[in-house]
């Protein structure tokens, strides 16, 4: 986007180049009873923007359940919020950063861990955890090998210096994600109830401050252009929309803001992100029913020159919004200048219901704040089923091809894909350990899980998404994103209590995209209410799209839950002679599953069937074998199949121990026993002392379940009747297939 | 509250403040005392804690803007009059960016930032902050840096080695400093020293994120009960 220059006539062809098609353009002129002028029209690309507005999402959305006894903050502020007792809750959020880390993946991925870190320390909690679910191509393309160490890179210097713990998350490498990676970073903070505050511009007659950095031309239109649209071979000439992030200041920005919070100095705050000044003062007006008024003349600019169109669209980071009343104004002075932050007063709130921009005292915007902010376009489209899926379904492979693959060699092959193979070599670049609350991180288990200091208990995390299962199958690929990450809470004891999650898609004015979209929408809430775990909180990232085309629809589910006494956590360990019991029956579904995209290189069938009944039996079930201390650890059964969960149980066994494992008879092999993905399903270490205990408990649940093996004395992992292998050798590919590729392997930017 | 007051040196950056706090807060008769960084007084405390974290941002160079604060003033003269100081991770690079610790810590040999479980050796306990251990016992802290590696010249190397001045070498399981237990390429394993009186040790891993089985280890325990000791 060349320069603007705020007198620039409204032409259509810049009406068409802000995105903004022509009914829209309509309703905006209906709305001012005029035409707009440049910079307004700037302002609706942005606040209309499916970034901003959610304009094809908002209405399938409401599908979703969000509310429940334990929500403290549902959807609608910058972060939602669940109760974990004791006076304590917990905030977070999940959201995309995936353009702007496709176009430059360091400041891409820091930038998004900043911008979530503000949304939930401007409730007032202070952040104690953050998860990174990432998705790239396939790893031996040295293109997609540079946009992976730099994500991480970026991700690991932004979290580390500001202090927050990175603990877990998922990486997927696929194809799909070749030309458009994905880089969802959630964010926890904890917060006493009465300390949660609202993003609100009220009190007309309080004053509006911009607290923290200097704004720039950094970031222009990246809600609009970046986020908005598909990206095309010349959308790395877009770098410019690409903020450049300081965790330095924002370390400052976090405490002073927490410190202003806490002591009563402000009305309300706004974190500045998409859409930096725009949204973040018509949403504060908004919210409080208020109108505002600001001069972007007094806006502190780090270039000279910006015109209001710059000032008002810049997405330069580490910015809050800051609304106080007269008698605050001492307090929060001596707030930001005791963390050497500038806070400078731009503007006023008044009674008006109008968002109004003024340039050294002349008016530049005159907008109702509800065009920009009630008024936005809301798509509700009817679409067929796409083509596709009918195809996809049809293709599976011939028995006969499935039977004469060597399990063992497949088993080999699934552990060393990068996609299950361990993420030691990314998870060692973060720190995970700082402010010591984790007592499961990165690594071994399923989920986080973090004490909660002040309280007994501990709270369990995980981010989960299979795209392939989407792709093959919305509604249940939706479902069951939510079961898994309701499968791994339950494998550390945790019951959950809410869900963020951030959608990630290609293009919703396509059919296929938009029925994808709709689809995995009504399975995620159709789960999320099977497990009383509302979605308080979430985002919507569309036009995931390159020339390779769409990426598989990817939605990312963050789950947080509770383990009430912390006492009850899974202790670990295991050793010869213990059991090894599978809770669920055992696996014959390979559809849409990581045999046959792995070993095979093919997607077809179905995803596995969603029984949400059964989920809910099992995981608690499991739950309560794990809090009292029955199983010593669970692992879920995903992707796989049982076969890589118990090579993976192994690995966390002591260096001397293996397994072994009988399988059922099968007609036409143990192919599907091994890799079947069926699911509700979890793999235990029960010890031998605690086994009858185990059986009694099991046999009264109404839970399928048998022993499915024991661990052994003698380091290999064996199934019975179809052959074995050294657990050295296995746990060696599994360890080193990423950090053999990125430490010997050229990269390409 | 009472008990003797130990001070927590908070730079803007600094972002293991509280978990130090709460180290020296479960050490029983330490009362923990923030001091921040443009205080020109240390207001009493009878030793000092350079937390970890990346004061200023680590610009220029880790540490070396934070030796120039006000409150860095002092503390090297608290240091010098034999006070207790213990500088973890970004509290050990500003001891050697202050000259009260020889050596410099350089960015990592694999220059990426590491975070792990790491086992160290007690190669000296000769000083206040080790005094509870055994000769070569093994310990577990956790390291989370990017400019761990140690680096002196020889001579200095020769000299920390014969006067006992190596506090913490970073080792394997079964207590051997070979180049695959050294996380960060340091010269000889090197985690920690001391200075010539042994009152200032600083050392990269995190005793303060070692307090607590829940956490996975509480050796660190022992290093704050010295620092209590060495300052009641």
């Amino acid at each position: 986007m060349t320069v603007a220059l705020r007198d620039t006539p409204v032409t259509p062809d810049v009406v068409a180049a802000h995105g903004i098609r022509t009914d829209e353009y309509d309703r905006i002129v209906e709305l001012l009873g005029r035409e707009p002028n440049f910079t307004e029209l700037g302002v609706f690309s942005l606040m209309w923007s499916e970034h901003c507005g959610y304009k094809y999402s908002r209405a399938l959305l409401s599908e979703f359940p969000s509310t429940g006894p334990q929500v403290v903050q549902g959807p609608g502020e910058n972060a939602g919020a669940v109760d974990v007792g004791h006076g304590f809750a917990v905030v977070f959020k999940m959201e995309s950063h995936n353009h702007p880390s496709a176009v430059e993946p360091y400041q891409g991925a820091a930038t998004g861990v900043g911008g979530i870190l503000r949304d939930v320390f401007t409730m007032g909690a202070r952040p104690i955890a953050m998860l990174d679910s990432l998705r790239f191509g396939a790893l031996d393309d040295p293109h997609v090998r540079y946009l992976f160490r730099h994500v991480v890179r970026g991700v690991g210097d932004y979290g580390n210096c500001v202090g927050v713990p990175t603990v877990g998350g998922e990486i997927v490498f696929d194809d799909a994600y070749a030309g458009n990676p994905l880089v969802n970073a959630m964010c926890l903070g904890l917060i006493r109830h009465e300390d949660l505050m609202r993003a609100s511009a009220a009190g007309p007659g309080n004053a509006v401050y911009v607290l923290g950095a200097s704004t720039g031309r950094d970031g222009i239109h990246g809600a609009s252009k970046l986020a908005s649209t598909e990206l095309s071979a010349d959308t790395v000439e877009s770098r410019p929309t690409v903020q450049i992030g300081d965790p330095f200041t924002e370390k400052l920005l976090l405490e002073a803001t927490l410190e202003l919070i806490e002591s009563g100095a402000a009305v309300g705050v706004q974190d500045m992100g998409a859409a930096g000044l725009t949204s973040s003062s018509s949403e504060m007006a908004a919210r409080a029913g208020t109108g505002i008024e600001i001069d972007v003349a007094l806006v502190p600019r780090r270039e000279p020159g910006m015109t209001p169109y710059e000032v008002l669209l810049s997405e330069s980071q580490e910015r809050m919004l800051v609304v106080a009343r007269p008698d605050q104004e001492p307090a929060l002075m001596a707030i930001a200048e005791k963390w050497d932050l500038p806070c400078t007063r731009i503007g006023i709130v008044t009674d008006d219901d109008l968002w109004r921009v003024l340039e050294d005292g002349e008016e530049v915007c005159r907008i109702p704040v509800a065009a920009l902010v009630d008024e936005v376009p809301r798509y509700v489209r009817e679409v067929q089923e796409p083509s596709y899926l009918a195809e996809v379904h049809g293709s599976m492979p011939d028995p006969d091809e499935i039977t004469r693959i060597d399990p063992l060699a497949a088993l080999e092959g699934l552990l060393s894909a990068p996609t299950i193979a361990s993420k030691r070599w990314v998870w060692e670049q973060y720190d995970h350990h700082v402010q010591t609350n984790t007592i499961l991180g990165p690594g071994p288990a399923g989920a986080a899980l973090l004490s909660i200091k002040g309280t007994p208990g501990a709270l369990g995390v995980s981010t989960d998404g299979n795209g392939r299962y989407v792709y093959c199958d919305p509604r249940r690929g939706g479902a069951l994103a939510v079961a898994e990450a309701a499968r791994n809470l339950a494998t550390v004891g945790a019951r959950p209590l809410g869900v963020t999650d951030c959608l990630n898609f290609g293009n919703p004015e396509k059919d296929a995209v938009y029925f994808q979209f709709a689809e995995a929408v009504r399975g995620i809430a159709e789960a999320c209410r099977a497990f009383d775990a509302p979605v308080v909180s979430g985002n919507v990232s569309f036009y995931n799209e390159s020339p390779k085309g769409a990426i598989y629809p990817t939605p990312t589910i963050g789950m947080v839950g509770l383990l009430e006494d912390v006492e009850a956590r899974p202790r670990g360990g295991g050793s010869p002679g213990d059991s090894l019991i599978l809770i669920g029956r055992d696996g014959a579904h390979l559809g849409a599953g990581s045999l046959l995209a792995e070993v095979l290189g093919i997607v077809a069938g179905r995803a596995p069937a969603v029984d949400l009944d059964a989920e809910r039996r099992h995981a608690e079930i499991v739950r309560e074998l794990v809090r009292g201390g029955v199983a010593v650890s669970a692992q879920d059964v995903s992707d796989g199949g049982l076969a890589v969960t118990a090579a993976e149980t192994c690995f966390g066994l002591p260096a001397a121990c293996g397994i072994e494992i009988e399988l059922p008879e099968a007609e036409g092999g143990p192919h599907g026993a091994m890799f079947g993905e069926d699911g509700a399903r979890y793999l235990l270490v029960v010890p031998a002392e605690r086994r009858d205990l185990a059986r009694q408990r099991l046999d009264s649940g109404a839970v399928p379940w048998r022993e499915a093996g024991r661990v052994t004395s003698d380091g290999r992992i064996r199934f019975r009747d179809v052959g074995e292998r050294p657990r050295e050798e296995l746990e060696r590919r599994w360890r080193n297939a990423i950090s053999d590729r990125m430490e010997t392997m050229e990269d390409e930017r | 509250m009472s008990g003797v007051p130990i001070g927590i040196v908070r730079f803007p950056g600094t972002n293991c403040d509280q978990d130090v706090f709460d180290a020296v807060a479960a050490i029983d008769g330490a009362l923990p005392v923030w001091l921040w960084h443009k205080e020109t007084a240390l207001g009493g405390v009878r030793g000092i804690v350079l937390a970890g974290g990346f004061a200023y941002g680590d610009y220029l160079r880790a540490g070396a803007i934070a030796r120039f604060s006000p409150i860095m003033e002092r503390v090297i003269a608290f240091a010098r009059s034999g006070g207790p100081v213990l500088g973890i991770c970004n509290g050990f690079q500003i001891l050697t960016e202050a000259g009260l610790l020889p050596g410099a810590l350089m960015r990592n040999a694999g220059l990426s930032f590491v975070c792990r479980e790491q086992w160290l050796r007690v190669d000296s306990t000769d000083t206040p902050f080790t005094r509870h251990f055994r000769p070569r016992q093994l310990v577990r802290f956790p390291v989370a840096h990017g400019e761990g590696n140690y680096v002196a010249d020889d001579e200095t190397l020769d000299l920390l080695e014969g006067e006992g001045r190596v506090v913490f070498r970073y080792v394997d399981e079964a207590g051997e400093a070979t180049p695959l237990a050294n996380p960060n390429g340091s010269a000889r394993n090197i985690a920690g020293i001391a200075d010539e009186r042994g009152n200032v040790v600083g050392l990269m891993p995190h005793p303060d994120r070692a307090m607590s089985l829940l956490v996975g280890s509480e050796d660190g325990r022992e290093v704050f009960r010295g620092l209590l000791e060495a300052a009641a």
